[in-house]
């Protein structure tokens, strides 16, 4: 069996003819697969989902209770047999839940990653390499531009402003699932213990998060009483980047807008968001980790989902590796 | 070199003044010696550095990966600094760690030691042992291209806010030092004497004055001051430190070489500041003559015999700063001028003359003056208090100008557009602009506002070097509109003469000038001393209320 025949770019997502299912898909279907809760991946109104537990749990927050028709967990490593095509979920290291999904029928096994990164994060469960004759990558950071550097280092940047202007409230931009759990936990990794303020939008997926044993120490809702301005002098504050523009950011004493996400790399980004300290935290993977993954596993193809196809593509053809570019549209991660 | 890339990084996104002082003093504070020192002087441009040429970088760059790749970072970032700093890596995952990092120090004296042939390895390998921030840096400096939006000047405030100095402290010592500045950062953290020059014949910052706005006078007792003529020529320093003679622009370029006949006869000892002129001194009882007979002169590498006799130059003596070795910069105005008068009595008389004052007893007297000099070449007045010491910028209060013909402005050229008929292959078409108040509190706040376009009032030689200018510093087109580089430290002030001024809602500036020509090209003057918008607001004002 030709590998496009178990799996192919259809118009609502990539779709498994022979167990009639969508991973990720855009719109609604009868049978979806998720592999995480951001909301270009996991979008509501579908007939029957399979996910890991904290997927479930996310897509319920977010889109609430009745998100689709039926929902069934599945735990890592178990395999799922449906019509004959076995599939199986596998951490993915991207948010807390995020699983890359593995299909395999008729002696072909395919591993669509989802979105992953491989360094550590202490708020979901570490990224495993899955063996696979086709691996299905994302490229959100495929240029050779992008090196995350250590997140303690950048979390470094943000304490020692804190000592410069302790004046002024710091406001960091963070997408509100993953991204801001993530980086209110490399806080107090290291040693920041004083109270962390959240925009209310981020209240119920960091309660969800510390249920699940993450724990994120003292935290409290950012929002301003008349006359209690310099109660933010010197305070975290954290919400999302959408969040920024408006009243509710102004009102804050001083505020240095900080922004967490690896498009912080470059320096005309950071300067046209506004953004006073940007911090290159990301979920995704790297130019070095996503060449270093195809490496690992080294599939017999390649497929290019989001992001920069190009650049990966031409990487993987100087390395010898057949690829090719899916040109999915719709994934515009919402926790780069 | 992580400390001084850290820091550039931070000022390249922190748009408030004071956010700046803050990191570039905790920066001097932080930072050992002599690291600092250089860092210094990167951001304040007294850096040399060996330069590196953008292709040698891009050479390099590609020797390790493949081009396409490198083609679709280069697209993405923009940037070619930026893009080889963050590409340089490729896939090698391990990170540099910071202490293992070479110094800006280090850096600095490989660079500046390195033989034409082993430049190509050298940065090769810096760029190998320093991290994507700091080899951001590096490029930026190897280049000659490092833009941060902090001016010498701003730095010096931070060095006074970092150690509690009076910043004209700092800025009397200031061209008499060099990097890595040691002596200066030990001197300003207690730790040594205020540094000694090694030579006095330095150029000193000159004391500028502000123009006379609208009641500024008023309250003031003309008793208190003196006045001198505005004399139509270039402001100068001359140095004169054993037997080190230097002729310094008000900018602080040495124009020693085009002006032999002047630095022969510098037989004194000491700093004085004065007007170059061509002519004859009223000792030697001939004329001054005009501008454009000075304009000969200017510009030069050399000078020839016929040159020097045709258009001979000479010195009318303003102020002293040195009398011999002793600073007198801090005494008043009237003991200095005793000293200065000595000074010149004692120099040639054909090359030196004291710049007579001019008796007044009431401003209303003054205004007749100057609107009526006895001599062409005066463009009005200059009044000075009579305690005032010397010191260094543009303070308000103790010296003013008072300038014959109001409509007359130093104004900063912004774009260039190709001119018409046979002037099609020139950049002829000026749109002028002079500084303003920007969104951002002070100095560094400042930003030039376009106020009005002259195509006409220069000469064919004079249009040959503003062409030459655009098309060397053009930083940006906007189809036949060609920006150019207009930064307080770098670009080209033109002196504007205009008919008439009035507001205007259609411009961005709020004014709008009445047939604006290019009266002059001041190439000895930096764009920081253009007029600033307030000036031509009070032209406004006044007109209307008179
Ligand atoms: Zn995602």
């Amino acid at each position: 069996m030709k590998p496009d025949q178990l799996l192919y770019p259809a118009p609502a997502g990539l779709y498994c003819p022979s167990g009639d299912f969508y991973v990720d898909p855009m719109r609604p279907v009868a049978r979806a697969l998720i592999t995480h809760g951001h909301s270009d991946h996991a979008r509501a109104g579908h007939g029957a989902v399979l996910a890991t537990r904290e997927t479930l749990d996310i897509m319920a927050i977010r889109h609430g209770p009745d998100f689709c028709g039926t929902a069934q967990p599945v735990e890592f490593g178990e395999t799922i047999d449906l019509s004959g095509t076995r599939v199986s979920f596998h951490p993915a290291g991207h948010v807390l839940g995020s699983a890359q999904i593995a299909i395999a029928a008729d002696g072909t096994r395919f591993c669509v990653s989802g979105d992953y990164k491989r360094s550590p994060d202490p708020t979901c469960a570490p990224y495993e390499p899955v063996a696979c004759d086709v691996f299905i990558t994302e490229a959100t950071f495929g240029l050779p531009v992008f090196h995350h550097p250590d997140p303690k280092g950048e979390i470094g940047k943000l304490l020692t402003s804190l000592k410069q202007f302790p004046e002024r409230s710091h406001l960091i931009g963070a997408y509100s699932l993953g991204k801001a759990q993530r980086v209110i936990r490399l806080l107090r990794d290291c040693g920041y213990d004083r109270p962390v303020y959240i925009h209310g939008s981020l209240s119920k997926l960091c309660d969800y998060y510390v249920s699940r044993g993450i724990d994120l120490g003292d935290l409290r809702p950012a929002t301003l009483e008349k006359g209690d301005r310099t109660d933010f002098a010197g305070a975290v504050v954290v919400g999302p980047p959408s969040a920024f523009g408006e009243r509710w950011a102004r009102r804050f004493p001083e505020p240095l807008v900080a922004f967490a996400s690896g498009w912080m790399m470059v320096r005309q980004r950071a300067k046209q968001g506004g953004v006073e300290l940007p911090l290159v935290i990301s979920d995704h993977c790297d130019w070095p980790e996503l060449t270093e993954t195809i490496r690992d596993l080294a599939p017999a193809e390649v497929w290019v989902t989001h992001g920069r196809e190009e650049a990966l593509v031409r990487w993987c053809e100087l390395a010898g590796i057949p690829a090719r570019p899916l040109h999915l549209v719709g994934y515009e991660d919402e926790g780069d | 070199m992580k400390a001084f890339a850290a820091l550039l990084d931070r000022l390249v996104l922190t748009p408030s003044r004071n956010g700046k002082l803050k990191l570039l003093a905790d920066y001097f504070r932080d930072t050992p010696d002599p690291d600092r020192g250089y860092g210094l002087a990167a951001i304040a441009g007294t850096l040399d550095l060996k330069s590196v040429k953008p292709a040698l970088l891009r050479d390099l760059v590609l020797e390790r990966m493949d081009e396409v790749l490198f083609r679709y970072s280069y697209d993405y970032v923009g940037d070619l600094a930026e893009t080889i700093a963050l590409v340089w890596d490729q896939e090698r995952k391990e990170r540099i760690d910071d202490d293992r990092q070479p110094r800006l120090s280090a850096v600095v004296t490989r660079m500046n030691a390195l033989g034409r042939t082993e430049v190509r390895g050298a940065v090769r390998d810096l760029l190998d042992r320093l991290d994507p921030s700091a080899r951001f840096a590096f490029i930026k400096l190897a280049t000659g291209a490092l833009r941060i939006g902090v001016s010498a000047r701003l730095a010096k405030q931070a060095l006074a806010d970092f150690s509690g100095r009076d910043i004209t402290e700092i800025e009397t010592l200031w061209h008499g030092l060099e990097p890595p500045y040691e002596a200066l950062f030990a001197w300003l953290e207690g730790r040594a004497e205020r540094p000694v020059l090694a030579t006095p014949a330095i150029f000193h910052s000159v004391m500028l004055a502000n123009p006379v706005g609208e009641g500024d006078l008023d309250g003031l007792d003309p008793a208190d001051f003196a006045a001198e003529w505005k004399w139509d020529g270039i402001r100068v320093q001359l140095s004169a430190a054993g037997s080190t003679r230097r002729l310094y622009s008000r900018s602080g370029d040495d124009i020693s070489a085009a002006f032999p006949d002047i630095v022969e006869a510098m037989t004194f000892q000491g700093v004085i500041d004065g007007e170059l002129l061509v002519g004859g001194t009223a000792r030697s009882n001939s004329a001054t003559r005009t501008f454009s007979d000075l304009q000969q002169r200017l510009n030069r590498k050399t000078v020839n015999a016929r040159m020097l006799e045709d258009y001979p130059a000479f010195v009318r003596a303003y102020d002293i700063l040195f009398d011999a070795e002793a600073d007198v910069r801090p005494e008043n105005f009237v003991t200095r001028r005793s000293r200065l008068a000595e000074l010149v009595e004692a120099a040639p008389h054909d090359r030196f003359d004291l710049s007579p004052l001019v008796p007044f007893s009431s401003w209303g007297e003054l205004e007749r003056l100057r609107a009526d000099p006895p001599d062409p070449v005066i463009e009005g007045v200059m009044i000075k208090r009579l305690d005032s010491a010397y010191q260094a910028g543009r303070l308000k209060g103790p010296w003013f100008k008072w300038k014959r013909d109001p409509y007359n402005v130093d104004a900063v050229l912004m774009y260039a557009q190709r001119g018409h008929g046979k002037r099609s292959s020139y950049y002829s078409d000026f749109t002028f602009g002079v500084w303003a108040q920007g969104p951002e509190d002070g100095p560094e706040g400042d930003m030039l506002v376009p106020v009005g376009k002259a195509y006409f009032g220069f000469t064919d030689a004079e249009l040959e070097v503003l062409d030459r200018f655009v098309r060397n510093n053009t930083v940006e087109r906007f189809g036949p509109v060609r920006a150019v580089r207009a930064e307080p430290e770098f670009g080209f002030v033109v002196e504007v003469a205009f008919e008439g001024i009035n507001r205007s809602t259609r411009h961005k500036s709020g004014v709008a000038m009445r047939f604006p020509r290019i009266a002059r090209l001041r190439e000895d003057k930096l764009p920081r001393d253009a007029d600033r918008l307030e000036t031509l607001m009070a032209l406004v004002e006044a007109k209307e209320a008179g």
